[in-house]
């Protein structure tokens, strides 16, 4: 049984080739190829039902009309005395709009127009249905709503708004998920600037099992693509997320949980190492800790609104009020802010454990630096694959991670993509393609040989040359 | 150890990669007492495989080292003996997308040739069904799933799959087709196909083969039609050194203008000589030679 459209999803419109993602609401205007409607009609419908939109903006399932298709056609050889002057069709715009509006349906116009065109029955077979997709794709309104997926949203995201995924096309980040072999049970870093598709697309492949360190620069990581999948709580249960600020002090041990980069009005609670609290932060902490489930959730504004609000300094009692939910704040948020570090000291041990199975990055920042770091988190005999928009940058990164040894099968790659018409007797490429995909460095990890300063040069130059002959092999147990 | 888990160290039993070098490596059956031949020395599997950690260096007896890494199946796609025409990992990533596979697919095939790919992809709660028309590679096939500790992922039946399907009905959510007639087998994967929204995908060398196989599509109710093809373009990585031409001088004795590799201020700057008169710099040089084709891709969906 397929899934069914609820309210408050993350659905995904699509008209031809065309996607787009909305939240499924009721009475939410929304505008899509030169159309506006509701989606309420829509609350209940099995994902990949196509509609038509009616006069009222609302939507409605597409009944499935037999084409008209069984009249013997008649059609021309040849377009020689076709004369193309912008007159052979006869109804205006003011005509047609006034079809539109007396709410004849998109296919009735089509055929209007077809009646109405003096050249339509001297064009080849071939170039009456060229005419007919042409039209049908103006004014045949029918918009199908899919049930989201890496599929969907990486293609919606490549035509949409590339930026904001660095211009990582979606057959590249189909390459980047087997290359990094993701699946269900793996540990996975994952490091992304590209709003949160690639994580999404990690966390479909993985089904919930195993586990995400999502790494991400500045404040917090932005997951806007991965809420368009629609993955179910338990996913997130397992989703980590720790700063690459951090990143140095972690790698040389010094790491604390003082001020989190999410911290901007907080008076940080001083602490040494995070196994060794102070007493202070060992009595507050105690505090929160008995508190949290007899306090009443409050909606808690900033405690800077507190301050600015008028008290009635003759009404005690609602000055006492005040104070208390003064004190409720300043608890919440300290535990909130517990919450934080006691969640960010835990990733902090996962990656010390430095065992994960997998890296996978796609950001704008420079890999190279990204790629030495994180690397350390990540167990010998384990795949990493690094995205770049441009191939310089990959160049010197595979340069520095030769220089670094403990990598093998280093690969530095693009995909080229083309898509197809097929019909009888006219298949061809399409007429246009994307010029280029981004590019990836893939390779394997091994154990870091630390020792001998020689062995890296002799692993680089053993990596490095193409080797003609095949080793002989006896012993082939497989 | 196994193609659908991760393991730490190498254990008797175990199916192990050995990597030698560039684009060199083989697959081998860990066994204790055996040893394997390689040109760098014989390795002795119970002292130098098993208890060691993948990803570990082995010293051979001639000297020489290799790499013990954990198989993948794309790494075993790379080394797989060959008994079909194989696909490779570039076709395989973009078909476990478009088909949508995920933990708990339902995926069938009309061959073997990226199953251990699928199963990856699909465990631990999918299932793949793949159908097998010659009677000993489906009997191969089945021991191989069962020494790879994934046999409760798969099911392989010995049939036509264009004269009797798939073997299930109704409950696939993808079907990959890698057969010459795969429009014979369209009606089959339909309804083996979920009511709604289920993925359909076919693999052909032949444009012909695509032609037939769209129109099967259409005819059976097949949406969303798309062919396309992708290819890799792998670039090496090599420092290349550009000699200067010699231009002669503008005039005798004069200290010259333009690129002189004799003029100190020329020292140090990006390109820097090591020889007078060549630049040097890091390039991604394509190969020779690439792939040019391996098979046109189409998806569907059934509506």
């Amino acid at each position: 049984p397929g899934a069914r459209i609820r309210e408050g999803d993350c659905a995904v419109l699509k008209r031809g080739e065309v996607f787009k993602a909305v939240p499924v609401l009721r009475r939410r205007k929304i505008i899509f190829e030169k159309q506006w409607f509701y989606l309420d009609n829509a609350i209940g419908h099995i994902y990949g039902t196509t509609f038509e939109v009616t006069n009222g903006g609302n939507l409605q399932p597409k009944q499935d009309v037999e084409e008209t298709t069984t009249e013997t056609k008649e059609a021309g050889t040849d377009n020689r005395n076709i004369v193309d002057d912008g007159k052979s069709q006869k109804l205006t715009h003011d005509d047609i709009k006034a079809l539109k509006d007396k709410g004849i349906k998109g296919q009735e116009i089509v055929q209007q127009l077809i009646e109405n065109s003096t050249t339509f029955r001297d064009k080849t077979e071939f170039a009456q249905d060229k005419y007919i997709k042409k039209k049908k794709k103006k004014y045949e309104a029918v918009i199908t709503i899919v049930k989201p997926s890496t599929r969907i949203l990486s293609t919606m995201y490549y035509a949409r708004e590339p930026g904001k995924i660095n211009h990582l096309r979606y057959d590249t980040l189909a390459q980047m998920l087997t290359l990094g072999n993701i699946h269900a049970g793996n540990k996975v870093i994952v490091m992304e600037t590209c709003a949160g598709l690639l994580l999404g697309a990690v966390m479909e492949r993985m089904g919930g099992y195993g586990s995400i360190i999502q790494m991400y620069p500045g404040g917090g990581p932005v997951r806007a693509a991965t809420s368009c999948f629609g993955f179910p709580k338990p996913y997130f249960d397992n989703l980590h997320e720790f700063p690459l600020s951090k990143v140095q002090s972690l790698l040389s041990g010094t790491f604390s949980t003082e001020t989190l980069p999410s911290d901007p009005e907080d008076n940080a609670l001083v602490e040494e190492e995070s196994n060794g609290l102070t007493e202070e932060k060992q009595t507050s902490l105690q505090e929160t800790e008995e508190e949290p489930t007899t306090e009443a959730p409050m909606e808690i504004n900033q405690s800077e609104e507190q301050e600015t609000m008028d008290i009635n300094a003759e009404d005690v009692e609602f000055k006492e009020n005040k104070e208390k939910e003064n004190k409720e704040n300043v608890r919440e948020k300290q535990m909130k802010q517990w919450e934080r570090r006691k969640k960010l000291t835990e990733t902090a041990a996962l990656l010390r454990e430095k065992n994960a199975d997998g890296l996978i990055v796609a950001s704008k920042f420079h890999p190279t630096p990204l790629l030495l770091s994180l690397l350390e988190f990540v167990a010998p005999s384990r795949p990493f694959v690094v995205y770049c928009q441009y191939k310089e940058p990959l160049l010197e990164c595979y340069t520095k991670l030769r220089e670094r040894g403990g990598v093998i099968n280093l690969k530095l790659s693009e995909t080229w993509l083309r898509n197809y018409q097929v019909l009888p007797d006219r298949s061809h490429p399409k007429l246009t393609m994307s010029g280029g995909g981004g590019y990836l460095l893939s390779g394997i990890t091994v154990v870091l040989d630390k020792g001998k300063s020689d062995s890296s040069g002799l692993e680089a130059l053993k990596m490095e040359e193409p080797s003609p002959k095949r080793c002989k092999v006896q012993d082939l147990h497989c | 150890m196994s193609f659908i888990e991760y393991g730490d160290t190498i254990k008797d039993g175990d199916t192990a990669i050995v990597f030698l070098g560039h684009e060199s490596m083989f697959p081998v059956k860990v066994q204790h007492g055996t040893v394997t031949q390689t040109k760098y020395g014989v390795i002795r599997h119970s002292t130098d495989l098993i208890g060691k950690k993948y990803g570990s260096k082995v010293t051979c007896s001639k000297g020489g080292w290799v790499f013990i890494l954990h198989p993948t199946p794309e790494l075993w796609t790379m080394n797989l003996p060959h008994r079909t025409q194989i696909l490779y990992s570039t076709d395989i990533s973009i078909i476990t997308m478009m088909l949508e596979l995920k933990p708990g697919s339902i995926v069938c095939t009309g061959s073997g040739s990226l199953s251990h790919a699928l199963i990856r992809t699909v465990a631990p709660t999918g299932h793949l069904y793949t159908v097998e028309f010659h009677q000993q590679r489906a009997e191969k096939a089945r021991e191989e799933f069962r020494e790879h500790g994934v046999d409760h992922l798969v099911t392989v039946t010995n049939q036509d799959v264009c004269k009797n399907g798939f073997g299930v009905s109704n409950i696939a959510d993808a079907v990959f087709l890698d057969i010459p007639s795969p429009w014979e087998a369209i009606g089959h994967a339909k309804s083996a196909l979920k009511t709604e929204g289920g993925r359909i995908c076919s693999f052909s060398p032949c444009i012909e083969q695509v032609q037939r196989t769209c129109l099967a599509m259409e005819e059976y109710g097949f949406t969303e039609i798309k062919t396309l093809e992708i290819l890799l373009r792998v670039y090496n990585v090599r420092t290349i050194s550009l000699q200067i031409p010699d231009l002669g001088k503008a005039a005798e004795d004069n200290s010259g203008t333009g690129f002189d590799s004799s003029n100190p201020s020329n020292q140090g700057s990006p390109g820097a000589n090591l020889q007078q008169g060549t630049v040097q710099f890091k390039s991604g040089v394509p190969l020779r030679e690439m792939v040019g084709h391996t098979g046109y891709l189409t998806f569907a969906t059934k509506s």
